[in-house]
């Protein structure tokens, strides 16, 4: 990633002039890297953002006041500088953010060293490298069609550093640069469907590899998940190969938190298992996809229960669902679930985690919860008096809960009752625990909006979401929802209608009022956006063998798709001669009748002399054969005439296309 | 031994082919293409780009490096008709002195609605010559390679060319063609010209340079008239071009004889000769050439310059003297010694 940074060790003499740069390949070269490094901007820090545009600058008043470049001695002394501040910025000069920053830094330096065509290229290539870092920031359409715009800039100035095109004109070096990215089109499509892909990372990734993405994290604590709601970030989307589920089933089990230190909830480790958990399925389940953003960790969703597994990845006991390697691009799988279920037996060690609570902590709780047990409720009761509690004592729904003292459970339940979905899933877990009921936190996403245009559904990181589970005895894990309770149109309609501050959500997660029509926009460009998603991002190494599976052919293996590849690009490189052929053969329709007209003549021994013109021609074949001066008369007439007469017009030429087609020379003479 | 390798290959490439006196047409089969320097590194570019993309499992980014990719291969395609069917035409040269340069003029005529860009000859161990040839036009490209010895001097192997259009490939075929360009010697010497002979017709003796001859009157300019004996006051007066006559039956006759001269060997004695060729006719003398096996009578103008000249460039001694150079190619060739040597 690093630019070829040479330290220049003895000046360098002035190329010739056929080796120099001209203007509008320094022109091209300028404008094309200022907009390969623009989207940087953000990310960049603001002095190098800076000297960036100030070299840029210098330059291109260089190259119009045809100066001098600065001494060498003063280049070497920015880069430094520019390297020292690089590392100052980011303490390292590795990892993503540093090597775009270390990229920008050495191409502005090597574009004041550049005078000879040898720099020029360099350049371009640090261009294209420059390009390719903008990718991993962000792969949306818009996007990817403007660094398809610096592209062809960065071809435009390659075309030109070549001094010898002298004769191109202001424009052509432009649209020869667009005509061969559209013609790279079709083989760029070819190697992208059928080159074998290769599963990465192949070595380590830099720790800032894909930093910036929001998403559930694997521990709860008050604050984690109602921080989340400020994104309207899309999670994930989801296509229904069945029916819709309703609100109340579409709960996207993430993942399942069974240890609680008084403060935090966090995951322990599980046995993986490579098949799915067995359980009692109950009515018909429910088949889906889902094309999930990249997020940067390893858990996948689903809905409860999951009864499937996606290649690549494992499932724990508690029905979690993870994958191998993290999801860094955005990734397709597909899903069967089934709504209603029961689970089996609760295993000895299960329910000791269930049961966990810490030593001390939270005296209120454990005595209202005891109170409860002494009472001798059955399970099934003490979770009723738990949401029975929520639902008739005051508590609140709230996205800005007031902050909670160290006894989290305690202050919360007898306090401040103001909370979001994890304060009331944290206090019911602890509640039906000290009562003695296993039950642990579950977190992931609930609900999601229905794209009409697109028919899926759109979960964003403001539907995340935190639950309970219990265990009883006949029915095995089953969910509750103690946010239910309080707020019941939260699982209905969503947190926008169930919140009393829904101004403070982002744009995209509200529903209805004044500026539905642009969020209805929005939502009809979603569906472009899945599309891309589904089908061009998300396809990698799995989603290309199940494809390449699925055309019928079978099981794919790399070789066969290297076969495959080469197979195509010789097809096309066929169809593209034959083409070529074609267009050359019809680009003078005239001479081509023309001589079909001769060869026929000539299959009668009537060979037209190379110097004999049309007219003579005609009048020897007709002095021989004068039956066929009605037929041959018109055709060399009309054939001289277009061709050393006026421009041809094409209902001529079509009329001399007819004329030698119908010429046909009787067998029997 | 790179050198060597690649001398072998042209040789290879050019098996079976004699140079051409026609026009040559340059079709599939005469077009060879490799990458150039850039183009390897654009690869290695490309492949780092590729390793970039699977380590990041960006989708987006194995995209861009197969349309890199699609594009290079483009450019391949392209650089390959950017000299198909051309027809590159016989260079024409204007005879030199040795020690000058040879110009060497090629015209490349383009039959397709589509100009040429970037197209070059390059003579061996010189820079290219771009150009670029119009749509159903022509363009002339100059060759230029040093002369330093008299005869015929053949320009051999040439390249043509192109770079077009990103430079990451070049396309190139060989021609060779047999017309060459003639090497007068050096004009060299020292000595006087020597002294004039009655002519054969015997009438006005001793008498020498231009002031005894008796002018006559004018006539019509003719092309190959000295300028010196246009009429330039009346040219300035406007009308016609006029020349002054002289008659000149006393003349004497200037022979330019090989033997007068006893310089040792052949060159140096060419070169004088040559030398008093080129005096005589600045002096605008009535003179003949006399070399051992060639006589060429007294006349004067620029033809009968040329047709001297042409003899002493030419002129090959018989009794066992080094012949001049007349072999292929005139620049110093180590290339070709080291593979005699080998």
């Amino acid at each position: 990633m690093m630019p070829p940074w040479r330290r220049p060790s003895r000046p360098k003499p002035p190329p010739p002039p056929a080796e120099r740069l001209t203007s509008a390949a320094l022109a091209w070269l300028l404008a094309a890297l200022t907009l390969a490094v623009a989207p940087h901007a953000p990310e960049l820090p603001v002095w190098l953002t800076a000297l960036f545009a100030a070299l840029v600058g210098w330059r291109g008043w260089i190259a119009l006041r045809n100066q001098a470049l600065p001494p060498h001695g003063l280049l070497l002394l920015v880069a430094v500088l520019a390297g020292a501040g690089v590392l100052i910025d980011y303490r390292t000069l590795f990892g993503r953010d540093a090597g775009v920053a270390l990229l920008t830094a050495m191409t502005a330096c090597k574009l004041l060293e550049s005078r000879a065509l040898r720099d020029g290229v360099v350049l371009v290539f640090l261009g294209y490298l420059l390009v390719m870092s903008n990718l991993l920031y962000s792969q949306e359409m818009l996007r990817v069609a403007y660094l398809l715009a610096v592209l062809v800039a960065m071809l435009t100035a390659q075309v030109l550093i070549y001094r010898q095109h002298a004769g191109l004109t202001a424009l052509a070096p432009v649209r020869l640069a667009g005509k061969m990215a559209l013609l790279a089109v079709p083989v760029m499509l070819i190697l992208f469907v059928l080159f074998p892909r290769i599963p990465g990372p192949l070595w380590g990734l830099p720790k800032d590899a894909y930093q910036g993405r929001t998403g559930l994290s694997d521990q709860m604590a008050p604050g984690t998940i109602s921080e989340l709601s400020q994104s309207d970030a899309v999670a994930f989307r989801v296509r229904f190969a069945s029916d819709l589920p309703p609100p109340r089933q579409r709960y996207w089990r993430g993942l399942v938190l069974w240890h609680f230190d008084g403060r935090r909830w966090t995951r322990p480790e599980e046995l993986p298992s490579r098949t799915p958990i067995p359980f009692a399925a109950q009515g018909a389940p429910v088949d889906y996809a889902v094309i999930l953003e990249p997020s940067n960790k390893n858990w996948l969703f689903a809905l409860d229960l999951p009864a499937r597994l996606p290649p690549g990845s494992f499932m724990t006991p508690s029905f979690q669902l993870l994958r191998d390697q993290p999801v860094n691009e955005v990734y397709r799988y597909e899903m069967r679930s089934h709504p209603l279920y029961r689970t089996g037996e609760l295993l000895e060690t299960e329910r000791a985690r269930g049961l966990q609570l810490p030593l001390r902590g939270n005296p209120r709780a454990r005595a209202l919860a005891a109170e409860w047990r002494t009472h001798d409720l059955r399970p099934e009761a003490r979770v009723s008096a738990a949401l029975a509690l929520f639902r008739d004592q005051p508590f609140y729904y709230t996205l800005t809960p007031p902050l909670l003292g160290g006894e989290i459970v305690d202050d919360f339940l007898f306090r401040t009752r103001q909370g979001f979905c994890e304060h009331y899933a944290n206090a019911f877990v602890f509640l039906m625990r000290a009562a003695g009921v296993p039950a642990r936190v579950v977190t992931g996403y609930q609900g999601g909006e229905l794209n009409a245009l697109g028919g899926y559904l759109i979960v964003r990181q403001s539907d995340a979401h935190a639950w309970a589970e219990v265990w009883l005895e006949e029915r095995g894990w089953v969910r509750v929802d103690p946010t239910a309770a309080v707020a019941p149109n939260r699982v209905q309609e969503g947190l926008y209608a169930a919140v009393a501050e829904g101004g403070l959500l982002p744009f995209l997660a509200r529903r209805g009022g004044n500026s539905e029509w642009l969020r209805q926009l929005v939502l009809s460009w979603d569906v472009l956006n899945i599309a891309w998603n589904e089908w061009v991002l998300a396809y990698g190494p799995d989603r290309q063998k199940e494809f390449l599976s699925g055309l019928g052919f079978g099981p794919v293996d790399w070789s066969e798709m290297m076969v495959a590849t080469v197979a195509a690009l010789s097809g096309l490189g066929v169809l593209y001669a034959g083409w070529r052929w074609r267009a050359r053969r019809i680009r003078d329709p005239v001479a081509r009748a023309w001589q079909q007209f001769c060869a026929r003549l000539a299959r009668r021994g009537l060979v037209r002399g190379p110097s004999e013109g049309p007219l003579d021609f005609a009048a020897r074949v007709t002095a021989q054969r004068p039956e066929w001066a009605a037929t041959v008369w018109p055709i060399a007439r009309l054939y001289a005439a277009l061709r050393y007469g006026p421009a041809a017009s094409p209902a001529q030429v079509r009329q001399l296309q007819r004329l030698t087609r119908r010429f046909q020379i009787p067998c029997k003479d | 031994m790179f050198q060597t390798l690649r001398q072998r290959l042209e040789n290879w490439v050019m098996r079976g082919q004699r140079p051409a006196r026609e026009p040559v047409l340059l079709t599939r089969r005469r077009i060879y293409i490799l990458p150039t320097a850039q183009g390897y590194a654009f690869a290695t570019l490309l492949f780092v780009l590729f390793l970039w993309a699977i380590n990041y499992s960006n989708s987006m980014g194995f995209a861009f490096t197969f349309l890199l990719t699609a594009v290079a291969l483009n450019s391949m395609w392209q650089a390959h008709d950017n000299l198909l069917r051309l027809t590159v035409h016989p260079g024409q040269a204007e005879p030199v002195f040795a020690g000058q340069e040879a110009h060497f003029s090629f015209r490349l005529e383009n039959p397709d609605p589509a100009p040429r860009y970037g197209v070059a000859l390059q003579g061996r161990d010189q820079p290219p010559h771009y150009v670029d040839v119009p749509a159903h036009g022509a363009a002339t490209v100059t060759v230029t390679v040093p002369a330093p010895r008299r005869g015929w001097l053949r320009l051999g192997r040439i390249r043509v060319l192109t770079r077009y259009p990103l430079g990451l490939l070049q396309a190139w075929s060989w021609v060779e063609f047999e017309p060459g360009c003639l090497v007068y010697p050096r004009p060299r010497g020292r000595r006087p010209l020597p002294a004039a002979l009655p002519s054969a017709a015997g009438a006005g003796v001793g008498e020498q340079g231009l002031g005894s001859e008796d002018y006559a009157g004018f006539r019509p300019y003719a092309p190959g008239d000295s300028p010196r004996r246009i009429a330039w006051k009346a040219a300035t007066r406007g009308g016609p071009l006029l020349v002054k006559c002289f008659t000149d039956q006393a003349r004497p006759e200037l022979w330019l004889d090989w033997r007068l001269l006893g310089i040792d060997h052949v060159e140096p004695r060419l070169e004088q000769l040559c030398q008093w060729v080129l005096k005589a006719d600045r002096e605008d003398r009535q003179y003949g050439l006399l070399l051992p096996g060639a006589r060429i009578a007294p006349a004067h103008g620029d033809a009968h310059r040329r047709r001297c000249l042409e003899a002493l460039a030419l002129f090959t001694h018989s009794e066992g003297m080094p012949r001049p150079h007349d072999a292929a190619v005139a620049p110093p060739k180590p290339a070709q010694t080291s593979t005699a040597a080998r």
